[in-house]
């Protein structure tokens, strides 16, 4: 008996390891940012060029930070979701427009609506790789001591803000 | 005469084809500040395309990364500061060969483990059937078969 038990009890074993590995995504890395101060930055504003941010001055507040691309395909998916979480006015969102041309980043957020509260401008991807940025869209959540609790790789989707997101926003706001 | 001046024309292509193919072109005039920085993108992973380094990788990011080794290298950093710049931004995933840790133990001894377990188990195996009565004995009829067959009065 125990001839046929132990070859099924292997086989299960691996169906079940291989079956976890199926629904893991290998895009979710974990960062290792989570729990750390958010990397400083200070950069220029894309609608006014002439005043910079810094995330210090954020401070006090929870808030988002969304990595978005006029380039970004998966950004057009997420993007209502964004709009509508701005209209709710539950959490300000602050835009890090990565690797991209001014004017096709203004004509976007034109043509599809403004979620942020500003966006700034990191043409060159330095502030994205302090970040740790590797699939746009990305979203963090800083709280109010300015430190990343959260970090979303790829599109958010109403689900992810309604179980995690915005359950998150309001501990950290309590 | 022909064919061997096709094979050598073949070889040198074959020869040549790798070295146009890695890399379109290099930033730094510097070939050795080049080899390095190469050197240390084959340690990162790029993860955009995860089972390519950022040396193999076309992808924008690695493009980046690389300019940030050339940057790092051109101020002076050491190979050791330039790894622990990525890690700390992606994680030790950017470590093409991770870092030997309490966390990535499994990763490193589960391979040998289990040649280890399959080692004893085909052992076991070996063991107990040579033990056993019926790999040893041959019965009086087998015997009698083979002695027919040998001796030439089987034909099949």
């Amino acid at each position: 008996m125990a001839r046929y038990l132990v070859p099924l009890g292997i086989f299960l074993v691996l169906v079940v390891f291989l079956g976890v590995g199926l629904g893991l995504n290998p895009r979710q890395v974990p960062s290792p940012l989570i729990d750390r101060p958010a990397p400083t930055f200070d950069l220029p504003q894309l609608h006014a060029t002439d005043k910079r941010i810094s995330p210090e001055a954020l401070r006090g507040q929870v808030w988002l930070l969304n990595v978005w691309a006029s380039w970004c395909v998966s950004c057009r998916q997420e993007h209502p979701v964004l709009v509508d979480l701005a209209k709710s006015g539950v959490v300000p969102i602050y835009g890090l427009n990565y690797k991209d041309q001014r004017e096709e980043a203004l004509r976007w957020l034109e043509q599809w609506g403004d979620p942020y509260k500003l966006s700034i401008m990191d043409p060159k991807g330095m502030t994205g790789i302090d970040y740790g940025v590797y699939g746009v869209p990305e979203t963090y959540v800083i709280d109010k001591t300015g430190v990343i609790r959260y970090k979303q790789i790829g599109p958010l989707t109403p689900e992810i803000l309604r179980d995690t997101i915005l359950p998150l926003v309001k501990k950290l706001n309590a | 005469m022909h064919k061997i001046l096709l094979m050598l024309l073949c070889l040198a292509g074959w020869y040549a084809g790798p070295a146009t193919a890695a890399e379109a072109k290099t930033v730094s005039e510097d070939p050795a500040l080049e080899q390095r920085v190469m050197q240390i993108s084959n340690e990162l992973r790029c993860l955009v395309c995860q089972n390519q380094t950022i040396a193999d990788s076309h992808a924008e990011l690695a493009i980046d990364l690389r300019n940030q080794v050339r940057e790092q290298l051109k101020q002076g950093k050491s190979e050791q500061e330039i790894l622990d710049y990525m890690v700390q931004r992606y994680g030790d995933f950017v470590r093409y060969r991770p870092p030997v840790k309490l966390q990535t133990l499994v990763l490193w001894v589960g391979p040998f483990l289990l040649l280890a377990g399959g080692l004893y188990a085909l052992l076991g195996f070996l063991r107990r059937r040579r033990q056993s009565p019926e790999f040893n004995t041959v019965s009086q009829a087998r015997l009698d078969e083979a002695s027919r067959i040998l001796s030439g009065k089987e034909n099949r």
